[in-house]
């Protein structure tokens, strides 16, 4: 079976710095992939790279069997890969459901000039996916005004919208309250699990990790440290040391 | 939508009614609404967050492409005139475009300047070409077939203009809650998630831009057309100005707005040289000091409710 | 094309830049220390010429001192850079907190104020109040006349004030408080400097640059309504090819255009006046930030 994600020799460095260092990876469907490491790893620079906002030095990477290294973020999304952001990035004087709206009429590639955004955009699908991040309440509410752990959600909502045959996340649950994190990965995941979407997430919360992902990939120093079961990787002792802090 | 057309319906005859009454009502009536017409395009830039500081270079190529073709067949119909120079400020606007549109924000304003400067000074030192600065005349034509006295013209044109700018409020406002306009004003916040929903934004700003130079080029058609006279002027920085001027007066939030600045911006002109010895460059300054101060939406967000959930809509 | 023409192109173009930058330094330092574009420049530039030849004509009239005369020069455009420079950062002041494109608004208001202000006071005839400038007397080079008002004179002044200015800006307590701020102006602000005064400042240095600009060229050309316009755009066109906030920029940028202009009159005597915009055109095309600035462009 083709691997939905692959890279192969995926290499980048700035200023005396390896960001990426010769990264051969490769994710099949249907998994949940935690990207754990320490600030500065290379965890989001190999993100960056795969969403097309960097192009790497050397090596390449494969989307569903075809080589996207270089295209642009615009290309590579229209192609099956979405992205959520550690800030959420949403359209801060739209409101709620436009935001949902517009990601609506994106995938379809439907920007009439002239029928109204609420016609053109697919009512119903927007209706469930706000049901089914709990944003149905407030979605007539400009988006800026939600507090932070619901425009999380939102952003995430936006890209669920692009029906993605991968989703990869940026610290989901960062920014949000301890107790609220584990509502917000339920929801995520259950959500991601009805649209069938394989999905990536960076997180730094080793018990949102043990919980929700299917496999770990452990960034030190721009490369692959260990990749695996969660409880294997996690009880790696180099794991602990550099990157849990035990 | 009844309320609107109601609405639009009596000024339609209030504005009708006024100039029929009063004569010297009629020609600042009709340069607000040309001028508001033009700003009604950099309008449409400001609701993606951009403003251009040269738009006043589609009214000049329009003006000139109508005086040029007036000359060149001398018995055109002024319908035609205006379809051919708002067509050939449509095309450089969709040429143009496609360089600027990867700019943005101060940049995007000060390139839009510099080629409208480059324009102006052209136009303005090939004397043997365009006269130079004392510009080229446009005989009155006939319109819609008609050959009219002064009166009769002036007459057609103002309710032409006033239609006009009826049914371009609907559409651009329609525009604006379209999906390709909510999505064009989404570049004003957030150019990169867009990008990140597999949306070209740049080409988005393209339609925006070509769609504010045709409107430009209208404007600047009837300019010609009721002026009798185009001079580089008409493309001049100043004028271009005063466009951003009319535009955030009115505010990006409904597509009446401009209309209305544009004409308070004609109505002071023609009333401080009458009543203060022409200081209307002063009392428009201070106005848009204030109005930017007190109203930073512009006129028209007088008139929207302060609901903070529906704010966006509309 | 002999060398000679090449070198009275040279020449021209040089006592040419030479104005042109004095008056786009004082709108390329006012931007880099309180990103303010301020269009109401041109305005500077008018005054600072009306001032300085009324000035003349008050007390300078029928003599030949040249004393006289750059006395009522420098008079002029004191009294103008430190009323309206201070004017403009009152009128600033309660949207010092708004977008840049607001504070440019609120310029062009107060250009358009002034430019009314301007005719009330010196009316619509051209002023022409040559002074002592033939005092000054002419040199022959190559065979051409020049005046050595507009061959040296112009060009030392600019030189002379873009050296100080440096200095100010490097070595004295004032100026390096205005370059903090220029960094950043929280910092600035916590570390004790009062940014309100120092955009004061700012706007009185500006503004009395460009309304220098505007008296030194007032006994060579005929002050009407609408050179503040002409001008305020041209040194708009400096200022953006340099980028915006480079004074050094500015300087090589004026000098390209001056030299660029005046060759262009031998070879395309048609687009001389189009010149520096075409220059700016093309800068901005290649390199939106101009040609000086370091910083990396928002640009997709």
């Amino acid at each position: 079976m083709t691997a939905l994600l692959e890279t192969r020799a995926l290499s980048l460095s700035f200023g005396g710095i390896v960001a990426a260092d010769n990264i051969d990876f490769s994710l099949q469907e249907g998994e949940r992939l935690a990207v754990i490491g320490q600030n500065g790893a290379g965890k989001t620079t190999f993100i960056n790279i795969c969403t097309g906002l960097i192009k790497p030095d050397g090596g390449s990477v494969m989307f569903d069997g075809k080589i996207i290294t270089g295209r642009s973020p615009r290309d590579i999304v229209r192609r099956g890969m979405a992205r959520s952001f550690q800030i959420p990035q949403l359209f801060t004087e739209h409101t709620v459901r436009q935001c949902l709206e517009l990601s609506g009429v994106a995938r379809q590639q439907k920007l009439s000039l002239f029928s109204s955004l609420g016609k053109g955009s697919d009512g119903p699908a927007v209706d469930h996916i706000l049901e089914l991040v709990g944003l149905r309440e407030r979605q007539h509410e400009l988006c800026d005004n939600l507090p932070e752990g619901q425009r999380k959600l939102l952003d995430v909502a936006m890209s669920l919208m692009l029906r993605p045959r991968l989703l990869i996340m940026d610290e989901p649950t960062s920014g949000v309250s301890t107790e609220e994190k584990h509502d917000l990965m339920e929801v995520l995941m259950d959500a991601l699990e009805e649209q069938k979407t394989t999905s990536i997430f960076v997180e730094h919360d080793v018990d949102i990790v043990k919980r929700y992902a299917s496999r770990v990939a452990a960034w030190i120093s721009g490369a692959v440290a260990a990749d695996g079961a969660p409880d294997t990787v996690l009880a790696d002792p180099t794991i602990q040391r550099e990157i849990l802090g035990i | 939508m009844k309320k609107r057309l109601l609405i639009a319906g009596i000024v339609f005859i209030a504005v009708l009614g006024l100039s029929a009454e009063l004569p010297w009502v009629r020609v600042p009536m009709i340069m607000a609404l040309v001028y508001g017409t033009a700003a009604l395009g950099v309008v449409v830039l400001l609701r993606a967050g951009q403003i251009s500081f040269g738009h006043a270079m589609y009214m000049l190529i329009s003006g000139y492409t109508v005086a040029f073709l007036s000359q060149a067949y001398p018995g055109a119909d002024g319908i035609v005139l205006v379809l051919a120079g708002t067509g050939v400020s449509l095309v450089t606007g969709m040429i143009l475009g496609l360089f600027l549109v990867r700019y943005r924000g101060i940049f995007f304003g000060m390139l839009n300047l510099a080629i409208s400067m480059v324009i102006f000074t052209i136009v303005t030192k090939f004397y043997g070409l365009t006269g130079g600065s004392d510009g080229m005349r446009i005989p009155r034509p006939s319109l819609f077939g008609i050959d009219m006295d002064r009166a009769g013209y002036e007459a057609t044109l103002l309710v032409i203009l006033l239609v006009l700018a009826i049914v371009l409020i609907f559409s651009v406002q329609q525009f604006f809650r379209s999906s390709a306009g909510q999505a064009m004003a989404s570049i004003k916040t957030n150019e990169d998630r867009l990008e990140y929903l597999g949306v070209s934004a740049k080409k988005l700003l393209w339609q925006g831009y070509a769609l504010s130079a045709a409107l430009c080029g209208l404007a600047g058609a009837f300019y010609g057309l009721s002026q009798g006279l185009v001079t580089p002027e008409a493309g001049y920085w100043l004028k271009s100005g005063e466009l951003v001027f009319m535009s955030i007066l009115g505010g990006s939030v409904h597509a009446a707005g401009v209309f209305v600045a544009a004409l308070l911006f004609e109505f002071v002109k023609v009333y401080a040289s009458t009543l203060m010895g022409g200081a209307w460059q002063l009392v428009l300054g201070v106005s848009l000091i204030a109005i930017i101060y007190f109203l930073p939406g512009g006129i028209t967000s007088l008139f929207r409710k302060k609901r903070k959930t529906l704010e966006v809509r509309s | 094309m002999g060398i000679d023409t090449l070198l009275l192109a040279l020449i021209d173009g040089v006592s040419y830049a030479g104005l042109l930058f004095l008056v786009a330094l004082g709108l390329t330092f006012i931007f880099g220390v309180v990103r303010v574009l301020n269009v109401a420049h041109g305005s500077l530039y008018a005054f600072g010429g009306y001032s300085a030849a009324s000035m003349g004509i008050w007390f300078a009239q029928g003599s030949d001192s040249i004393t006289l005369f750059l006395l009522a020069i420098v008079l002029g455009a004191g009294v103008v850079g430190v009323i309206l420079g201070y004017g403009l950062t009152v009128l600033l002041h309660p949207f010092r907190d708004r977008d840049p494109i607001i504070q440019l608004l609120v310029t062009f208001g107060a250009f358009m104020v002034l430019e009314d202000v301007q005719v009330m006071i010196w009316g619509t005839q051209p002023y022409f109040v040559s002074g002592a400038v033939f005092q000054m007397g002419t040199s022959e080079l190559l065979g051409v006349v020049f005046m050595n008002y507009q061959l040296w004179f112009i060009p030392s002044v600019a030189l002379a004030v873009y050296v100080l200015l440096s200095w100010f800006l490097k070595h004295s307590l004032k100026g390096r408080q205005i370059i903090a701020v220029t960094h950043d102006r929280e910092v600035a602000t916590a570390l004790g400097v009062n940014a309100g005064r120092i955009a004061s400042l700012t706007f009185i240095i500006g503004a009395t640059l460009g309304a220098l600009g505007g008296a030194l060229a007032s006994p060579t050309t005929s002050l009407v309504p609408g050179v503040g316009a002409d001008m305020i755009v041209l040194s708009f066109a400096v200022v953006a090819t340099a980028g915006l906030g480079q004074i050094s920029g500015a300087l090589i940028v004026a000098l390209m255009i001056g030299i660029a202009r005046s060759l262009s009159v031998y070879f395309l005597p048609q687009f001389e006046v189009v010149m520096p915009y075409l220059i700016m055109m093309a800068v901005l095309l290649i390199r939106p930030q101009g040609l000086f600035t370091v910083a990396e462009t928002r640009r997709i």
